[in-house]
């Protein structure tokens, strides 16, 4: 059972409490998590590592690993099952920072949004998926009922026709290959490989720009991605950059 | 007269045409992630979420009347020797707003709490999680392995890794030494099942506890070793979000979740869960049972039975289960040589009023021919309200379409039909699914026998009440509505 991952209604929070209280065990005062709130050696290691500039492909499976991410954009989402194509579009295409569908950041970089003051990270992942919750834990921030941005270069050594951009995602999320609308992940959905893949597209000889935005109320935010070729293989003879 | 066949074969056309809907369990079978259904001295029990749980006399009607002391979540129980293994998560899942959960472990000797033996043994820790790494100790599922008599936990939420770990099953503890294995992602009540050199590992997707807007589903991987890889029918590990489905909603059922499997007999396979909310039932979250079939090597969820009108077909031959009745010709005959330029038009079907009347009153015999979609083989099966039911159903009435004439077996453990059923025990039928997608059909009592016998094809043209053989076409038939 998952209690926290779904709409919580007051109804079941309260019966919740109200067991836990009947069992005589305690329930901290307004804390969402004491043992979470005391952890005072939360980092985003293992789970990531600086990006160099060393030469990278994606790994034997065509994931790809290497990243910039925006630390994530505080919002409100009372449930996940919200998450219809409509509402996901209104999201990812408000303006949160400047030139965020053209910018290709670099690691320190700041953007304001509303109040936050949010970084640019140059990452890698040694998993084939990006655990943004723990990117989110890590440098305590929030980690529930948050909107990350994702970004990163795909350098093909020759154009590559019917290519499709296929994505995993906890929490919804839309993906954009060069500008274009490529992909859209609806629902409350747990990150699965090749979930959802983009009709066929095209590679540019050279530099090709992945940008991806994932939102998430109550659950474990990740995602994976990889291209296929046209027989469903993935495509591994890329480098991945970030500038 | 001639309105009363009017009306009756207006009632035969209304119910060749409706199909009912495959209720969920009756009584008070209201619970949140069940364990899987266990017998005890022939009651049926399953328990829940904050304890407590639902008994059964007969598998079909569920009230509440289970104990199981703790409280916490999602617990799973296990026969092993003479003994009832239960284990559940004492904390977690975010109840008490954080991910450090217990898995407890304790024994009963009975599952009935009015039993001189039912005593629990003091709970013992088996597995946790610190609250911060990528795993939740909550939703526990056991597998005591047939090959090895080695036993198994799994367990894990959607908060990171479904880890397994091994059980000592003498005394419910930890193996020492052991160490826990990530086998899954992002599942929930996982549990395990092994089958023909297949471990399979069964996960719920999707959202919990959101009435009918959750979209809990069951997913299933399978491996050769307990310790995985476990891998879906595209390969995908489990371990990258990889599962096939076992069910998802349907029926006005939503969200099943926490996969329990039942082995009733040879070639019958159940299996229990919870949908988050019925909708004949105030939406509320209910125990479900329904058939586990095996298809190509992957379990998925079978059907309950619907009430409705259709052909009981032999799978030996796919010949109709029928009255022994003349055959009354249709108007017409040779077709051929008709004018291409004439007109066409539809031709009325037989109705019961054509022919009923040619019916002997008394009792009829059965035998099985081919299907014409006569009167006389299309059988209206539904509930028998009041007169129980079986590990996930109930007893039917089996009667020639718009008629009350009742399929019913005789004391020399044969077939025939009655002019009007009257709920003698005789003319009540038990409908399971088999694990094959076929149907075994049983009644409930078949006199001066003390086997349990079921309908079978003795010939092709010849039913009879024998002993049930999985491995015989004889003994499977299939429901068409057509």
């Amino acid at each position: 059972m998952n209690i926290k991952r779904s709409a919580l209604l007051l109804v079941a929070v309260v019966a919740i409490l109200s067991g836990l209280r009947s069992q005589g065990q305690s329930v901290n005062s307004g804390k969402a998590d004491v043992i979470t709130e005391n952890d005072t050696s939360r980092s985003i290691t293992p789970f990531f590592i600086p990006a160099t500039a060393s030469k990278k492909a994606p790994n034997a499976e065509g994931f790809i690993q290497r990243w910039l991410l925006l630390e994530p954009i505080n919002k409100s989402i009372r449930s996940n099952l919200v998450f219809t194509d409509n509402y996901l579009k209104t999201q990812f295409e408000t303006d949160y920072f400047p030139n965020q569908f053209t910018v290709i950041p670099k690691n320190g970089e700041k953007v304001n949004v509303g109040q936050q003051e949010l970084l640019w990270h140059a990452l890698e992942s040694p998993n084939f998926n990006v655990k943004l919750f723990r990117f989110a834990y890590g440098l305590r921030k929030q980690t529930y009922a948050v909107l990350f941005w994702a970004v990163t270069i795909v350098n093909s050594p020759r154009e590559i026709k019917n290519v499709r951009l296929a994505v995993g995602s906890n929490g919804g999320s839309m993906w954009w290959l060069n500008g274009k609308e490529a992909l859209i992940l609806d629902g409350d959905r747990r990150m699965v490989m090749d979930d959802c893949v983009s009709t066929r597209l095209a590679l540019n000889k050279g530099k090709n720009i992945i940008r991806g935005a994932v939102i998430n109320g109550p659950g474990l935010s990740d995602f994976c991605v990889r291209l296929l070729d046209e027989k469903g293989a993935s495509i591994n003879d890329l480098t991945i950059t970030l500038q | 007269m001639k309105l009363i066949v009017k009306v009756l074969c207006t009632i035969g056309l209304f119910s060749l045409l409706s199909i009912g809907k495959a209720n969920a369990q009756v009584g008070k079978p209201f619970i949140h992630d069940p364990s899987t259904i266990a017998e005890c001295d022939g009651k049926y029990y399953t328990f829940g979420t904050f304890g407590g749980g639902l008994i059964s006399e007969d598998g079909w009607t569920w009230n509440v009347g289970g104990v199981r002391p703790g409280g916490g979540a999602a617990p799973d129980v296990l026969k092993i020797g003479d003994r009832y293994l239960i284990v559940y998560g004492a904390t977690g899942g975010g109840l008490a707003g954080g991910h450090n959960g217990t898995i407890l472990t304790m024994w009963n000797k009975s599952l009935d709490p009015k039993s001189p033996d039912f005593k629990y043994s003091e709970p013992i820790k088996v597995a946790s999680s610190d609250g911060i790494e990528d795993n939740d100790a909550i939703d526990p599922g056991l597998l005591l392995d047939p090959t090895d008599g080695r036993l198994w936990l799994s367990y894990g939420t959607y908060f990171g890794y479904i880890r397994l770990v091994e059980l000592d099953p003498k005394t419910g503890k930890r193996v020492e030494g052991n160490k826990a294995l990530n086998i899954a992602i992002d599942c929930e009540a996982s549990d395990l099942l092994y089958r023909e050199g297949w471990y399979y590992l069964l996960g719920t997707h999707g959202t919990c506890c959101d009435g009918p807007n959750s979209t809990y589903n069951i997913v299933v991987g399978r491996s050769r070793k307990v310790t995985g890889p476990y891998l879906d029918n595209m390969g995908r590990d489990m371990l990258k979000g990889g599962g096939k489905m076992v069910v998802s909603a349907g029926d006005r059922l939503i969200g099943p979740g926490h996969f329990g499997r039942i082995v009733v007999g040879d070639g019958i396979e159940k299996m229990s869960c919870h949908y988050e909310a019925d909708l004949d039932q105030s939406g509320r979250s209910i125990l479900g049972i329904r058939p586990l079939l095996w298809k190509n090597g992957w379990p998925v969820a079978g059907d309950n039975f619907k009430e409705g009108t259709y052909e009981i077909e032999s799978e030996r031959r796919g010949y109709a289960l029928e009255l022994r009745v003349d055959f009354t010709r249709m108007p017409g005959g040779m077709r051929f040589n008709r004018n291409t330029d004439e007109p066409v038009k539809p031709v009325p079907s037989q109705e019961l009023a054509d022919v009923i009347k040619s019916w002997p009153a008394g009792n009829i015999a059965v035998r099985i021919n081919d299907y014409m979609f006569r009167p006389h083989q299309r059988w209206t099966i539904s509930q028998v309200p009041g007169a129980g039911g079986y590990l996930g159903g109930p007893y039917y009435k089996i009667v020639i379409a718009g008629t009350d004439r009742a399929l019913a077996a005789t004391p020399e453990a044969e077939l025939v039909t009655v002019p009007t059923f009257t709920g003698a025990l005789e003319q009540l039928w038990r409908i399971d699914q088999l694990t094959d997608g076929t149907y075994r059909i049983m009644p409930k009592v078949a006199l001066n026998s003390k086997e349990q016998l079921a309908l079978v094809s003795s010939g092709d043209s010849t039913p009879t009440l024998a002993r049930f053989d999985m491995n015989s076409d004889n003994s499977k038939w299939n429901f068409r509505a057509h």
